[in-house]
């Protein structure tokens, strides 16, 4: 029963996403049934996070080969927390997708949603595998299907984006295959833990810091951390809000958790070279996002460039290398996750009243909607990290771990970052909820009104609320989930119980 | 691309792509073949159609909805490796049953076999979406 | 034998290398392939190259006596293979309706899509 645990989050969208094409075209059982699948997933994904917290990490031998030579499957702490998130995502974008305000009748009716649950699938899977090349197909699945989500509909601006997009990733798998091929090569297995014990007693400590700065450019390209990061803000504001919003919620945090993976796991021989160029990349990825947003004026190109600087916050984790630092990215990554998606959602809901994402043509959103304001503001203070929301403890947890290892000048860099962040949140605060609604606007609230819908705009907010309360939560009641992040560090500080749980499955 | 040659030799040709497609399928347990050259070249078969004639004689030619075969073909490979779950095996393990067949000895029937004809099936739905649609154009 | 295809594989990163940075679409397509042709071959390199049986059980042994060639590389260039097999081939399709929406081939004079909108 513990080791089907493992395939479900695998099976049931690749199942829900095999059934949806059957149904193709029959719009309103497809989103049904994608909101029963989701649901399905997140049954699924609590109950591994739970049993892996009860009875340490789990692993499993996909076809019943043995351990370095089959492809395995293992869920530490760290991997359940980030499917579990995976699984919530995808229940809050199928939510909103219900409403069917979220995305357009031609895009859902031509396989939006068989290809969100491939792409659940493959993000799952890129957390559960423990197995580099596996991984490596895993990102694929979840790239291919990402592709087709992004250029979905064919307008002009998102295959720009898209083109600029697909041919960045391209690179990078053509790196991670390098990096897999050489990494072969030189140790002759592929099976992570196997690789972790063979790659501490290799005689060539040179090539191995190559081959880590081999995986540092693939994963930082999709991360999306400095100087790699171009290819995001370019991109993420052109499909349909839904799909921008999974995209935001999962898809870099896919390359972080695999830069956390290998950084703690396999590439740990030299740490004074390869964690010090990780915080300082870290440094600069923060800054730099945080700039671009402050010359921004369309809503989810901010929230684009923020997800670079949030990267940052993640990557500094990883960098300072201690327990403590690497529990704050932990913590990070849930809070964003959350919170971003959330955002996204927001910035949908906006469009959906107004009819336009550009902060100069928007206003007065308080006065109309306060309840809807409320809703950006808590998510906004949250990502700027303003207590007692989750994302100040998440931040406090990492400043005081750089702190703790006297980093002062990135713990500096944190604390300005985030001032900017809620600078730029203010931005968006007042041009398009305090304001008064500019005149030139009024005929573009009048077209989006007119094919507006109040019993699906409560559907629209429903995810909005849900994820909203989830911020509010863990900001109030943040010990638990400070609690599994400590202890999903320890476990990813201290690969001997990962190791052992592989080979000896 | 409505030369005589090419329309006489199709309906000669595209049958028998299609057996050897399917004999690919099968011998690709133990020897070079399998699921995924099989469907490629059964979607040769029906390219042909659409390419000697036009697309709709290559749609009625397949007869099924190419998302059809995409879907069936997923959930058959997922069947297939479903099956050792049910034996308390990891997922994918393979499973083989023997059926006897009187005078030509026995027949061995696994889920191996099983998950490559889903993968036929998947690679000729996916290829025919994207061949059909583009020679729509 | 490692040095010539070590020489193939730097000639084809550079050629795709080179390729993708050229200013048309379609030269952008040629690069990814032979990116991924350099990928390939390089997997296949540094698997070691050896003239070997290929690692199959003659009928009714219980195990390998003679030498045998590495299968996994070989797996792994499959799998590559068909994914950018699949990658490429809506890579092509994207690009294609980016060149009809644009009208043209040149990467230059494709507007980046915030330009399009012009604000401040």
């Amino acid at each position: 029963m513990q080791k089907l645990l493992l395939v479900l989050p695998i099976i049931i969208p690749l199942g829900t996403s095999a059934i949806l094409i059957l149904t193709w075209r029959a719009c309103r059982v497809q989103r049904w049934l994608s909101l029963l699948g989701s649901t399905a997933l997140m049954v699924v994904a609590g109950l591994l996070l739970a049993t892996v917290w009860r009875d340490g990490i789990q692993a499993t031998q996909v076809g019943n080969w043995p351990a370095p030579y089959g492809i395995t499957l293992v869920a530490d702490l760290f991997s359940a927390t980030m499917v579990v998130l995976t699984a919530l995502m995808g229940f809050a974008v199928m939510i909103y997708s219900l409403s069917g305000l979220g995305i357009d009748p031609a895009r859902e009716s031509f396989g939006y949603y068989p290809l969100l649950n491939i792409l659940l699938m493959g993000v799952s899977g890129a957390f559960l595998t423990g197995d580099i090349f596996n991984m490596y197909v895993w990102f694929e699945v979840m790239l291919i299907s990402s592709f087709v989500l992004l250029a979905l509909g064919g307008e002009r601006a998102q295959l720009e984006g898209a083109l600029k997009y697909v041919t960045i990733n391209l690179v990078s798998s053509a790196v991670f295959l390098t990096a897999v091929g050489v990494l072969y090569g030189v140790v002759g297995t592929l099976n992570m833990a196997d690789l972790a014990i063979k790659l501490h007693n290799t005689a060539e400590p040179g090539l191995v810091t190559t081959l880590a700065m081999l995986f540092l450019i693939t994963f930082g390209i999709k991360a999306a951390i400095f100087p790699l990061f171009f290819w995001l803000p370019e991109s993420y504001h052109t499909p349909p809000v839904a799909v921008s919003a999974i995209f935001a919620g999962l898809l870099t945090k896919v390359g972080v958790y695999a830069l956390i993976r290998v950084f703690t796991l396999l590439f740990t021989q030299n740490v004074g070279y390869t964690h010090t160029l990780i915080l300082v990349l870290s440094g600069f990825t923060m800054v730099v996002g945080v700039l671009g947003a402050a010359a921004q004026y369309e809503f989810r190109k901010i929230l684009s460039f923020h997800i670079v600087s949030q990267i940052g916050y993640m990557i500094m984790g990883l960098g300072l290398f201690t327990p403590l630092a690497i529990a704050g990215s932990v913590f990070y990554i849930v809070h964003h996750i959350i919170v971003k998606t959330n955002l996204f959602l927001i910035s949908g809901a906006v469009e959906r009243l107004r009819g336009t994402y550009e902060l100069k043509e928007l206003g007065g959103l308080y006065r109309a909607y306060p309840g809807l304001s409320i809703l950006f503001l808590i998510p906004a203070l949250s990502l700027a990290g303003i207590p007692p929301l989750s994302g100040f403890w998440a931040k406090y947890t990492l400043v005081r771990a750089g702190l703790e290892i006297e980093q002062y000048v990135i713990v500096a860099a944190a604390l300005l970052v985030g001032l900017l962040t809620l600078f730029s949140m203010t931005k968006i605060w007042n041009e398009a909820f305090w304001k008064p609604l500019p005149d030139t606007s009024e005929k573009l609230v009048a077209g989006a009104a007119a094919n507006q819908n109040m019993g699906r705009m409560r559907v629209l907010v429903l995810p909005i609320i849900i994820l909203t309360l989830l911020t509010i939560l863990i900001g109030l009641v943040a010990e638990p989930v400070l609690l599994l992040a400590m202890a999903a560090s320890e476990q990813l500080l201290q690969p001997s119980e990962y190791i052992e749980a592989v080979m000896g499955a | 691309m409505t030369s005589l040659i090419m329309r006489t030799a199709t309906p000669l040709l595209s049958p028998l792509m299609v057996f050897f497609s399917i004999f690919l399928l099968l011998r690709g347990h133990n020897n070079p073949g399998g699921g995924f050259v099989g469907g490629l070249l059964a979607a040769a078969a029906f390219a042909m159609w659409a390419i000697a004639y036009n697309v709709q004689v290559a749609r009625h030619r397949l007869a099924v909805d190419p998302p059809l075969l995409v879907g069936s073909g997923l959930l058959l490979a997922l069947a297939s490796g479903s099956v050792s779950l049910l034996t308390g095996k990891p997922f994918l393990t393979g499973k083989w049953v023997e059926i006897p067949i009187p005078l030509l000895g026995h027949l061995e029937i696994g889920t191996p076999m099983v998950f490559d004809v889903g993968v036929y099936l998947v690679v000729l739905g996916v290829l025919m979406i994207i061949i059909l649609n583009l020679a729509e154009e | 034998m490692e040095v010539v295809l070590a020489i193939v594989v730097g000639g084809l990163f550079a050629a795709g290398l080179y390729m993708m940075m050229r200013r048309s679409i379609v030269k952008l397509i040629i690069g990814l392939v032979l990116l991924s042709h350099a990928v390939n071959l390089l997997i296949f390199t540094s698997g070691g190259l050896t003239r070997a049986e290929p690692p199959l059980l003659p009928e009714g042994a219980e195990e390998i006596v003679m030498f045998v060639a590495d299968p996994l590389p070989q797996a792994l260039i499959l799998t590559a293979i068909v994914i950018s097999f699949a990658v490429l081939a809506f890579a092509l399709v994207l690009f294609h309706r980016v060149y009809q929406s644009v009208g043209t081939d040149d990467l230059d004079r494709i507007k980046p899509a915030e330009e399009s909108v012009t604000h401040l």
